[in-house]
């Protein structure tokens, strides 16, 4: 085991203790009242795991690819199943991403949030632990669990919080998300049956045949597709991020979406790799189809956050394509893009939720020439919208670069087909800029629409909710390395793997 | 013979018998339903001493082992959780709650003692004394206008009956093939039988019957929403747990019979359960009110536990053990709620669930539980029950039925969330606060925690079950070594021994692979 590991040297266990401080605040919540105290003691608690989780960081050793900070415990012997969690270069990133973005979760629900607050404040806690098993597992039984119990939270965040269509969408939601996955969990009986383990990392050295890691690997593809979300499976995303509540979307956004795509770096790529050589070209196809068709409908959009939400499926898009474009660019580059789309969206959806408490409405026209009454936060919506349409000098320009480099070397017709995207994506951010900014689509102010004169700019709270998420937005677009230094040996380490197995298979297939 | 072998049984008769006498006065309700607690957690206590004896009595057609006990000791819990679910029982007629008790003892001890039966009519006796039982409490319900209580009651005897027809025949098959109505002598020939005579697979499948009736199992599940909507709320949370749990007990012995490999007869409970889930779940998804929508899910949960028997290795029989349990925990925690929101007795529908959130967080709560555990949502004993199941089948090499078997988990979780989403709405009529008593919000509390530590930690009960299954294992293969169970006494004692429960683990595989080596090789 030690081959893989590198044992926990901290003098506490870093990773259960980031598991456990959520829950333990969530019963604590059960016996707060008021409402002024729960907020203060969410804020507390998440600000506190966040604090946590910085070891991860500065103790991270960036010369190996081996799992490292791991914990192993016994849990159910009789399937030698155990409890073992431990981050590497891809995973720590984006256990660090859901720590910090919880306790803005919380902040920008400070008024939003107007009824069952201690509830709220109890399913975005368990949320944060569930989401942070998913990245620490390397077992694929407690990544299931942590993957599926998560669909619990989130559906209650958007039943109960929800907008008007609460209904449909978090049925849909639950629905989607819960049908791809069953198929996951028999592909990790179906793994465990073969090799008789569910630990991750001993599961990527074995070596399956074809056939049958195309099943894997389809059973697998179509929980993450699912969750990424891919062309055609990202009908759920636009009706969910609409009706949730403003962290809803940002939970959503930030991280959930993220699980789809380290899902498939942690189990299709390493786990099947002549399956994903031989559908790397499909992917690729529905990768550009995911950034055009997603450019394309946020172009057509009224309504802010379905713009937003359709922006989101172009930049997951992205992602897929660095992700099977299977060289170190392209899988680096889209690492970064989730970490940016989870800082710029989040930001995006914040400042929507900021709106929309202000005007009760998210229609572009209702919002529109808001730069006189608002101007910090104009100022901060720009800074967001061009970090989402790649600007240099902001974060996802690097990750988008990386990317379309990647793309350009891997085959020139693949990079040509995904700049359109990035085309798109100017196109409608500044649509959405210029309208929400300066004026109507008629080119008259409408300083004395009635209602608007009495919007307030940001307060205190919510600017500092923005600003930590904008010194992101320029330190990861002026100075990437040392994130890319974090997940470096990592990646080229899959990168090993991938060869390695498509060696083996393709040596079998050609006897 | 020893008496303290037969000591959960003698309890529950001394319940029953309690019950008669009372029924002859005029009892206050509250020391009644004290009365039949304190009875049913000594039924739980004499169950929990006498596990881990063995032995056999009554000329060996009743047999105590591992594999009897702890069924004893989940359907004497089952008994206690049902009666303390339901303190006023307010669906029942008054003056007729000693013998709403009474006959749910004698039911019990029924399910009791099929759980040890291991002779053909002893096995109907058993069920006999159980089904009949039940066949009186449905229409014990209070009268309301359409009296649908009386429709349930008759549909329940008649198929009742039928079904036991039909379990007679199929047993007359058997005995006419095999000339022997023991089970240990029955394994004997079976094997071979199955594999050679197509009667005997008939014979096996009629057999069959009358359990799938109880488990409610495809071809014998008409009764169930009928059955379900027609009894009293009280009723029906007995009905729909215990006897399926003693259905699921008498269903292991008997498949087991057949060996190892089940042949042409794993296709056709294949089907059974395939066609089980489908069906259940495709109705469930239309149905208004709450109990018969239980009922439709009850159908298709009675499919992945055949799915879980069919693969008749030790893992997959122990996990039918593990998902019956936790089936019935999750199935109690439902009616709890049901119970609990209808003080009159009535049938509960969506409608009066709606905003359930405001007027009571905790039950609004349990109901969520027991919904995301029957779909399989983890950190429950639904998920872990199902994930066992399907790692059973697949080891089994059952692909296609799994996958076939998750599609139905997916089709499930639609109306197992309509539940949810009606509790958790905001939109519902104001209704007025529900109260629940202490002693009610323990229950509430207690279902809840089991039904997610259970869920997180299975080690421990799945290694009772596999103790269970090795018990029938190697009661079944003392015989070819003698008909003194002198084989069986020695590897039972040796398991016994051993302290550790982990270390036990592995013994208990080792002596089933060289029990199954044995028996495979004995021709």
């Amino acid at each position: 085991m030690e081959k893989y590991l590198i044992f926990n040297a901290l003098n506490y266990p870093i990773i259960t203790v980031l598991l456990v401080v959520p829950l333990i605040g969530a019963v604590f919540t059960l016996f707060l009242k008021k409402k002024s105290l729960l907020r203060v003691w969410g804020l507390a608690v998440t600000f506190l795991t966040a604090a946590l989780s910085l070891p991860l960081y500065f103790n991270f050793d960036l010369t190996t690819p081996k799992y490292q900070f791991v914990e192993l415990g016994h849990w159910f012997p009789s399937l030698h199943l155990n409890y073992v969690v431990g981050v590497d270069g891809i995973s720590v990133l984006l256990v660090m991403l859901t720590t910090f973005i919880m306790p803005l979760c919380i902040l920008c629900s400070w008024t939003y949030i107007k009824e069952r607050f201690k509830e709220f404040v109890i399913v975005i806690l368990i949320i944060e632990t569930t989401m942070i098993g998913v990245f620490v597992s390397l077992n694929t039984v407690l990544f299931y669990i942590f993957w599926e119990a998560m669909l619990v939270p989130m559906y209650l965040i958007i039943a109960v919080w929800g907008g008007p269509r609460k209904d449909y969408a978090s049925v849909k939601f639950f629905l989607y998300t819960f049908i791809g996955s069953i198929f996951l969990l028999v592909s990790i009986i179906a793994l465990y049956i073969k090799t008789g383990t569910f630990f991750i990392p001993e599961l990527m050295d074995h070596t399956y045949a074809f056939g049958y890691q195309m099943w894997i690997f389809l059973g697998c593809t179509l929980a993450f597709a699912i969750k990424i979300p891919m062309f055609p499976f990202h009908t759920w995303l636009p009706a969910a991020h609409v009706e949730a509540p403003t962290a809803g979307s940002v939970i959503l956004a930030s991280i959930l979406l993220k699980m789809g795509g380290y899902g498939f770096l942690r189990f299709c790529l390493p786990i099947a790799p002549a399956a994903t050589f031989y559908c790397m070209p499909y992917l690729l196809a529905f990768s550009i189809i995911s950034i055009v068709y997603g450019g394309y409908l946020a172009l057509g959009q009224s309504d802010i956050k379905k713009l937003i939400a359709y922006s989101s499926v172009g930049h997951m898009g992205f992602v897929t394509l660095g992700i099977f474009l299977l060289n170190a660019q392209g899988i680096k580059g889209a690492i970064l893009q989730m970490i940016n789309h989870g800082i710029t969206t989040g930001a995006l959806f914040i400042c929507i939720g900021i709106i929309y408490e202000r005007t009760h409405s998210r229609e572009l026209k209702d919002n529109s020439a808001l730069g006189m009454m608002m101007p910090i936060y104009v100022t901060f919506l720009g800074i967001f919208s061009l970090s989402s349409l790649g600007f240099p000098g902001t974060n996802s320009f690097v990750g988008e670069l990386l990317v379309l480099m990647g793309a350009f070397s891997e085959n020139k017709l693949v990079g040509a087909l995904a700049i359109p995207g990035a085309i798109l994506a100017a196109a409608y951010m500044l649509r959405l800029l210029q309208k929400m900014v300066w004026a109507d689509s008629d080119g008259h102010a409408h300083h004395h629409k009635p209602g608007h004169h009495v919007l307030s700019d940001l307060n205190g709270r919510e600017i500092f909710t923005l600003f930590t998420l904008a010194v992101f937005v320029f330190w990861i677009g002026f100075h990437p390395t040392p994130l890319l230094d974090v997940m470096d040996s990592s990646v080229t380490h899959l990168l090993h793997q991938l060869e390695a197995g498509m060696h083996h298979v393709g040596g079998a297939i050609h006897h | 013979m020893q008496i303290t072998l037969f000591l959960p049984e003698i309890v529950l008769t001394f319940m029953v018998l309690a019950f008669f006498f009372v029924s002859l006065g005029k009892p206050k309700s509250g020391f009644l339903q004290g009365l039949a607690l304190v009875l049913s957690a000594a039924a739980i206590l004499a169950s929990v001493v006498t596990y881990g004896q063995e032995g056999s009595l009554f000329l060996d057609v009743y047999r105590v082992d591992a594999f009897s006990q702890i069924f004893k000791v989940l359907i004497t819990f089952g008994l206690f959780l049902v009666i303390y679910l339901a303190p006023k029982l307010t669906g029942i007629e008054k003056n007729l709650h000693p013998e709403f008790y009474l006959f749910l003892a004698l039911s019990s001890l029924g399910l009791v003692m099929l759980s040890s039966a291991v002779e053909l009519l002893t096995i109907l006796l058993c069920l006999e004394i159980s089904s009949y039982a039940i066949y009186i409490i449905i229409p014990l319900r209070k009268n309301h206008e359409h009296r649908e209580q009386m429709e349930a009651g008759i549909k329940y005897i008649l198929f009742g009956a039928a079904a036991t027809g039909v379990t007679l025949y199929g047993m007359s098959y058997i005995f006419g093939l095999a000339h022997t109505t023991y089970l240990d002598g029955l394994v004997k020939v079976l094997p071979s039988l199955i594999q050679s005579q197509p009667l005997a697979i008939i014979g096996m499948i009629m057999m069959l019957c009358g359990f799938f009736y109880k488990l409610a199992l495809f071809p014998m599940h008409f009764w169930t929403p009928d059955v379900y909507e027609g009894a009293s709320n009280e009723t029906t949370s007995f009905v729909a747990t215990l006897p399926k749990v003693g259905a699921v007990a008498l269903l292991i012995r008997l498949v087991s019979l057949t060996g190892v490999d089940l042949g042409q007869f794993t296709w056709i409970l294949a089907t059974f359960a395939v066609l089980s889930m489908t069906l259940g779940n495709l109705s469930a998804l239309v149905q208004n009110d709450i109990k018969r929508l239980l009922a439709y899910s009850s159908i298709a949960h009675a499919g992945y536990v055949m799915l879980g028997i069919l693969c008749v290795n030790e893992l997959g029989l122990s996990s039918a053990i593990y998902y019956i349990a936790g089936y019935m925990l999750m199935n109690l925690a439902c009616f709890y709620v049901i119970y609990n929101i209808a003080p009159s007795g009535k049938n509960v529908s969506f409608v009066d669930l709606k905003g359930l959130y405001k007027n009571s967080p905790l039950l609004a709560f349990a109901l969520a539980v027991g919904a995301f555990g029957m779909a399989g949502i983890p950190p429950t004993i639904g998920f872990t029950g199902k994930f066992l199941i399907f790692t059973g089948a697949i080891n089994k090499g059952l692909y296609a039925l799994v996958i076939l078997a998750v599609i139905n988990a997916g089709i499930s979780a639609f109306y197992y969330l309509k539940m949810v989403r009606a509790a958790y709405s905001t939109s519902g009529t104001p209704m007025a606060k529900i109260n629940l008593g202490f002693s009610t919000s323990l229950l509430g509390f207690g279902l809840i925690l089991a039904i997610i530590l259970l869920g997180i930690f299975p080690q421990s009960f799945i290694e009772l079950s596999r103790e269970a299954i090795v018990a029938i294992f190697l009661f079944f293969c003392a015989f070819f070594y003698g008909n003194n169970h002198s084989f069986g006494h020695c590897c039972m004692a040796e398991i016994l021994k051993r302290p550790q429960i982990t270390k036990e683990s592995v013994k208990c595989r080792e002596w089933i692979h060289l029990i199954l080596r044995l028996w495979i090789d004995r021709e």
